[in-house]
Formats: structure tokens, C-alpha cells, sequence
């Protein structure tokens, strides 16, 4: 107190005691580091727009509004040669979002088949699960989806020798033909019927989980909602007169034609990603499984509940905890193994955008920029969904 | 491999925003120079056009026009590395400096012509697009293909002259869309499609890589012009008269009877069209920046266009191809080319 320093060395202290507190080197530090990324990005963008201008490539967005006129073998939306190159975006997309979400939940439901097999006491069932788990996973992903699709390919027969169940589905080298619904007046009161009996059989499940958490009383959910949702429809449709009728697929020509069809690029890359994936869900549910401490089940066993029991109520519920981060890595991963589609020719999103789009149009940064978000837009999209679903399922501590 | 494919592609238009900043006009010629090989886009394996040997060494008409180029500016025709391109990432590659020059049976077209940043150098042969069909079909024109499924690869002109013709004549397809020639073959040999369409030239070539190449054929029918040659970057004059006139030299020593054989021997001839060729008088090769030499490399090390033709496609070669309208103009065929001189 006594000295009194003057007030330049008071300011070149001040200045020194601000340059070694933590908080503000730190500030420092990361404006430092988002200019550099900013100054980064702001350079290689202009430096490619410069190189663009020179060699006199065209650039911009422009092509997305122009016709395509190249055919796509499947469609989610209607599509013909005539649409515009947006439009084959869209129909990659979709076909890209297609498998993937066919190929989330069918890896979901064998992969956790496939884990708890692996747990299981029986000694066959759980070899056969490990055998299963340790093939799919060291085995690369593009070679499975070459040999089913060529396995598959192999082992069907040609369109005139197709084997068939009746005249309403064929299976032949060119895919799985069924009938298809076409719709016509009053249909929509009979799909209306059936959303009903879907969102009634939730209703009834959730109102017997509540008697039955409050008497004991246990009721029969699954039989009584089986009932209602094929019931309820059924009777609608007679009552309507029947205006839902099928169109049958038959031989023309070289194909057939009519109906609906599945190729077979899209079964060969669904059943690639679906066994691939659910050996690696399996491997995350056992950890999840074997994380849930002994005790519990040993509790579960002493209150009386059968195994089957224990692990629906007692165990998985615990283990889901541990199980959901590292599944949604599973499902991010699944939704962009499925680019290798482009593979066997299944048209998702990188064959016929990056691929034939780009090839057509030769807008290779503009194409790849977009197809690059789309990528990103769904990983984060599934990130954020299970993140949700993860907070619910989380442990609250009471 | 195919992963492979898909990175390239995203590499090379990355490239395209890392590439120096120094416009594309500064010497395409001054580069292969300096490194000392020719960097030459090729197709992935198309006998006839460009394929490995059984070596390892890339053979073809289209290899060929590389080996003259490198004839031309190094005076070697040996000094040539090649990257094996899919159709889908040929135009980036060139595009980011990948590779000096595309001889990859690339169609001639407006839009790649004009807004892709490319040129042109001229036509090495001239095609169509035809229709191959297994001979168990008994199809035996290309107006009977109502309905059918058909195998292309995927980001080609084909694919959009074929959609033409099916709307144009009130037909349906089911498009089967493949990465490579290779796949395509292989889906319709397992029978995934009826019909194989490409260039005439290709169907030749990819049926002699069926299993059984007598049970398929190809319909009479040609439905689009495909002309096809080599490409390179936009905005370098220099470079694309370097690859245009090493072209035209292989087309004018044919006329003028010159090949490698007898290359050394006509350095006496006193033919005047024979001298230029040869760079013994006319305007040699000061005004492309070469050495004067060039033409004479060209012509003894790879060949007249003739010989190029017959050795990789024509009569001397598996595929058999007639020379047709791939004959030179006095022949009756398109192959002209502007005087040396």
C-alpha cells in the first residue's frame, strides 16, 4: 500500500496479470483458430471459383432445372426421362433413405436376436451366433454385397421359366413380382380404418400396462390388438364394397409387367447391410447385456420371473443405457455403407446423383457438395433422434 | 476397387479447389517437360481401344494417340503413364490436372464442348451406338425391344441416346445402370438384362470378353453418331495444338504412304507432303513449340493411322473391325485431315 507505482508499470502489469489468466488465453486461442478455419475455407472456396472461371467451366445450381433424360430402374416418386436433373436428386434420395431405413430395422431386430443368442445357456444356439458374428464382421462390406447380389442373380431362374406362387408372384432374375393395390373411391376410409386400429391397439396397450401396474391384472394385448388391426380394416373394405382391388403382374413381351417389383440389386443390398450391421448391433447388445450387473437378474430369478421375463423387464431396460450410443454410430454407419450400392447398379443417391448426374452435367463441386450435406443432414438427423430416445431411456436418479 | 472410384472423384474435385491458383494457359506443354512423361487418361480395360496386354503394357487405338503425343513433345513414345479412368470420373480428372490428356473413347458433344472447360482435338474414330442381345432371344431388330431390360454404364451418352430411341419409337426399358464396361457385361451374362447397349465399336470388343461370345449378337441398327477423340483442358492453345496436329500427322502419313517401317527410308523420299511430315522442310515444329523432329518421331515409333487402326481394331486384331466410314476421305470413309505444310 505504501509504494505507489506508477501508473505506466500499473497498466503493463494489468496487461501482463490479463495475458496469464487462463479464460482469456484460451478467448485467445479459439478466435485464433476459428479465423484460421474461416481463412482456410474462404481460401480454397475463392481459389475454386477462380480456377473454375479460368478454365471456363460453368458453375452454379443452374443444371438442377434442366432435363435429365436418362431412366432410373426404381422410383419412390414419379419419374420418367423427361423430368429435370432436381428430380433424379430426389428420387436418390429417397431410394437412398429407402434402404437405409429397411436396413435399420431389420438390422436392429437380428442384431439383437443374434446378441442375446450369443448370451445364451444353450451351447448350440450360442455357437451358431458366434460363428455368424465373427464372419460378417471380418468380412469387407463391398465383397458381401458383390456376392449376393451375384449369388442372387445366379440362382434365379429367367422371367419365362420364373417360379411362381399362383398367377399373383413371381420370382424370377429380374426380381420379385407381386400384385399391387390400386385404389379406388372409399379406399381412403379403409387405410383411414387402419391407421385407427393401429393407433387403438397403442391405446389399449398403454391402458392394460396401467391396470395391470395397479391390480395385477395381466391382459391379453397382443391378441386383442392382432385382432383389431386385421378385423377392423377387413371390415371396412366389405362394407365400402370392396374398392380396393389387385393388379395382377403378368408375362409381356420380354418382362413383366404390372404389379409391383422388388429388384434384385435392392434385395442383394439390403440383406448385405442387414447381416453386416446386425453382427456388429449384436456384438454392442451382449456388452450391453453382460454391462447389467449379475445381481439383477439373480433378483429377477428369486422374485419368480422366468429368463424370457428377466431380460424383457429387467435386463435389456438396464442395458439399453450402454446400448444406445454405440447403436446410433451402427445407424450412421449403415445409412452411408449404403453409397456402395453404386456397386450393382441399386440407384441410391451416389449413383445416380454423384454418379450419372454428375457425368451428365459435369458439375463435379457443385454435385458433390450437395450430396456431401445430404449425407451429413441425415447422420445428424439420426444422431438427434437417438440422442432424444436416449435421454429418455436414461437413468434418472430419484 | 469400386470405393476406389468414388474417392477419386471426390478427390479430383477437391483438387479442383487446391489446384494452383496459376490459370491453366501457362504450359500443359511446359509441365510434361519438366516431369518428362505424358500423364494419359485411359479407359479401365476396353481391348481394342485401351487395354493391358498380358504385360501389363496399355495397348489401343486410343493408347496410341497418347504414344504420338509423347512421340511428339519427348521424342520417346514409351514416356507415357496412364490412369485407368471409369466414364463417371474421366472429365473431373482431366478438369484438376489429373492427367495432361483424355484418350478415352469420349463422345464429342456441345455441352462438353462448351461448358465443361474441355476442347476437343479431333476425331480418332467414328461410331454409334448399337444394341447387343443374347442370340436365345430371336430378336433380330432393335424395334422388337419393347420391354426390355437393358445394361448400360452409367454416365455416358448412351444412356441418353437410349432413352431417346425408346421414347422416340413408343417403347419402354428397364434401365440396368453399371459403375464399368466390366459389371455390365457381367449382369448380362447372369441374364439381368435382355439387351447390352454401348458403341458399336465396344459391343465388339466386350463380346470377346463373354464366356461364350457365339451366343450373343449385335442388331444392325445404329442409333446415334459418336465420334470419339481425344480431349484436353480448356485455355491452353498451345497444348491443344500439340495434340490436335500429332493426330493429324498419324491421318496424313497414311495418305502419304509413310509407317514405321519405312520411316527411315522415306527421310530420302522427295516427295514434298513426305518432307513436312518429316520435318525436313515446310514449317516444322517451331510453331507448336516442338522439336522438329516430332513428326518423324510420331510416324516411326507409333505408326500411320492406318497401322494404329489395323494393328488394334482392324484386320490384324481380334475384333476384325472394317475400316467403314473410318476409312481415309480418298477411301471413301470420314478421316480427312488439314495438310501439313
Amino acid at each position: 500500500m505504501a509504494a505507489h507505482p506508477s501508473s505506466k508499470d500499473n497498466s503493463a502489469n494489468s496487461l501482463r496479470k490479463i495475458w496469464f489468466d487462463p479464460n482469456v488465453r484460451a478467448l485467445v486461442f479459439q478466435i485464433i483458430v476459428v479465423i484460421g478455419v474461416i481463412g482456410f475455407f474462404y481460401y480454397i472456396i475463392s481459389n475454386a471459383l477462380f480456377n473454375l472461371e479460368q478454365r471456363g467451366i460453368t458453375t452454379g445450381f443452374g443444371f438442377m432445372n434442366q432435363t435429365a433424360g436418362f431412366g432410373i430402374i426404381q422410383s419412390l416418386v414419379e419419374y420418367d426421362e423427361s423430368h429435370t436433373f432436381g428430380r433424379t436428386f430426389v428420387v436418390g434420395l429417397l431410394n437412398t433413405i429407402l434402404i437405409s431405413a429397411l436396413g435399420i430395422i431389420f438390422a436392429t431386430i437380428l442384431g439383437f436376436i443374434m446378441g442375446v443368442a450369443r448370451l445364451s445357456n444353450n451351447w448350440l444356439i450360442s455357437r451358431v451366433a458366434t460363428v455368424y458374428i465373427e464372419t460378417m464382421r471380418n468380412i469387407p462390406l463391398l465383397l458381401q454385397i458383390f456376392f449376393w447380389y451375384f449369388a442372387v442373380l445366379r440362382a434365379l431362374p429367367s422371367p419365362r421359366q420364373s417360379a411362381h406362387i399362383g398367377e399373383a408372384v413371381f420370382l424370377n432374375v429380374r426380381g420379385l413380382y407381386m400384385p399391387s393395390p390400386v385404389m379406388e373411391a372409399g379406399s381412403n376410409i379403409v387405410v383411414f380404418a387402419f391407421i385407427a386400429a393401429i393407433i387403438g391397439s397403442f391405446i389399449i396397450a398403454k391402458w392394460a400396462k396401467r391396470r395391470q401396474m395397479a391390480t395385477g391384472q395381466p391382459f391379453p394385448v397382443f391378441s386383442v390388438s392382432a385382432a383389431l388391426i386385421i378385423l377392423l380394416p377387413l371390415l371396412t373394405f366389405f362394407v365400402m364394397g370392396k374398392p380396393i382391388s389387385l393388379d395382377y403382374p403378368a408375362l409381356k413381351g420380354f418382362n413383366f409387367q404390372g404389379g409391383m417389383v422388388i429388384i434384385p440389386e435392392l434385395a442383394a443390398l439390403l440383406v448385405a447391410l442387414t447381416t453386416y450391421t446386425a453382427a456388429f448391433i449384436a456384438e454392442i447388445v451382449r456388452s450391453g447385456i453382460l454391462a447389467v450387473s449379475k445381481g439383477q437378474s439373480e433378483a429377477a430369478e428369486s422374485l419368480g420371473l422366468t429368463r424370457t421375463q428377466a431380460l424383457k423387464l429387467v435386463i435389456i431396460p438396464q442395458a439399453m443405457r450402454v446400448i444406445i450410443p454405440p447403436l446410433t454410430s451402427q445407424y450412421l454407419n449403415l445409412t452411408k455403407n449404403s453409397s456402395l450400392a453404386t456397386a450393382i447398379g441399386y440407384p441410391d443417391l451416389v449413383s445416380v446423383f454423384m454418379g450419372t448426374t454428375l457425368n451428365q452435367t459435369g458439375q463435379a463441386i457443385e454435385v458433390i457438395a450437395l450430396t456431401m450435406a445430404v449425407y451429413l443432414t441425415i447422420s445428424i438427423t439420426t444422431s438427434i433422434l437417438m440422442n432424444i430416445y436416449n435421454k429418455k431411456m436414461a437413468l434418472v436418479e430419484r | 476397387m469400386l470405393k476406389n472410384t468414388h474417392i477419386k472423384a471426390a478427390v479430383a474435385a477437391v483438387a479442383l479447389a487446391f489446384a494452383a491458383n496459376a490459370s491453366a494457359a501457362e504450359g500443359t506443354l511446359e509441365n510434361v517437360k519438366t516431369k518428362g512423361f505424358l500423364q494419359c487418361g485411359v479407359s479401365t480395360g476396353l481391348p481394342g481401344f485401351s487395354n493391358p496386354d498380358a504385360d501389363g503394357n496399355w495397348q489401343g487405338l486410343d493408347v496410341d494417340v497418347c504414344r504420338a503425343v509423347a512421340a511428339a513433345v519427348l521424342g520417346d513414345a514409351s514416356k507415357v503413364k496412364y490412369t485407368p479412368l471409369t466414364a463417371k470420373e474421366r472429365f473431373t480428372a482431366l478438369q484438376s490436372g489429373e492427367i495432361d490428356i483424355l484418350s478415352r473413347n469420349t463422345t464429342w458433344t456441345l455441352t462438353r464442348d462448351s461448358s465443361l472447360g474441355l476442347n476437343f482435338a479431333g476425331v480418332n474414330y467414328y461410331d454409334g451406338q448399337g444394341f447387343m442381345v443374347s442370340k436365345e432371344l430371336g430378336v433380330s431388330s432393335a424395334k422388337e425391344l419393347d420391354g426390355a431390360a437393358v445394361c448400360i454404364q452409367s454416365g455416358t451418352t448412351t444412356e441418353l441416346n437410349l432413352a431417346d430411341y425408346f421414347r422416340e419409337h413408343g417403347m419402354k426399358y428397364t434401365p440396368v445402370v453399371f459403375d464399368t464396361s466390366d459389371q455390365t457385361v457381367k449382369g448380362f451374362e447372369a441374364g439381368r438384362c435382355d439387351v447390352l447397349t454401348s458403341d458399336q465399336s465396344q459391343l465388339y470388343a466386350l463380346r470377346i470378353k463373354l464366356a461364350k461370345p457365339d451366343s450373343a449378337m449385335v442388331l444392325p441398327e445404329i442409333i446415334s453418331k459418336e465420334p470419339l477423340g481425344p480431349v484436353v483442358r480448356q485455355g491452353d492453345d498451345q497444348w491443344l495444338n500439340i495434340v490436335k496436329w500429332s493426330l493429324f500427322a498419324m491421318i496424313n502419313a497414311e495418305e502419304y504412304g509413310l509407317n514405321s517401317a519405312n520411316a527411315d527410308d522415306m527421310l530420302k523420299s522427295t516427295n514434298p507432303n513426305v518432307r513436312r511430315i518429316l520435318g525436313l522442310e515446310g514449317p516444322k515444329g517451331k510453331g507448336l513449340g516442338l522439336d522438329d523432329k516430332w513428326g518423324y518421331n510420331i510416324v516411326k515409333q507409333v505408326g500411320s493411322y492406318g497401322d494404329s487402326f489395323d494393328r488394334n481394331v482392324g484386320k490384324g486384331s481380334p475384333l476384325g473391325i472394317a475400316r467403314g466410314v473410318n476409312a481415309l476421305w480418298k477411301d471413301g470413309g470420314f478421316q480427312y485431315a488439314p495438310p501439313i505444310r
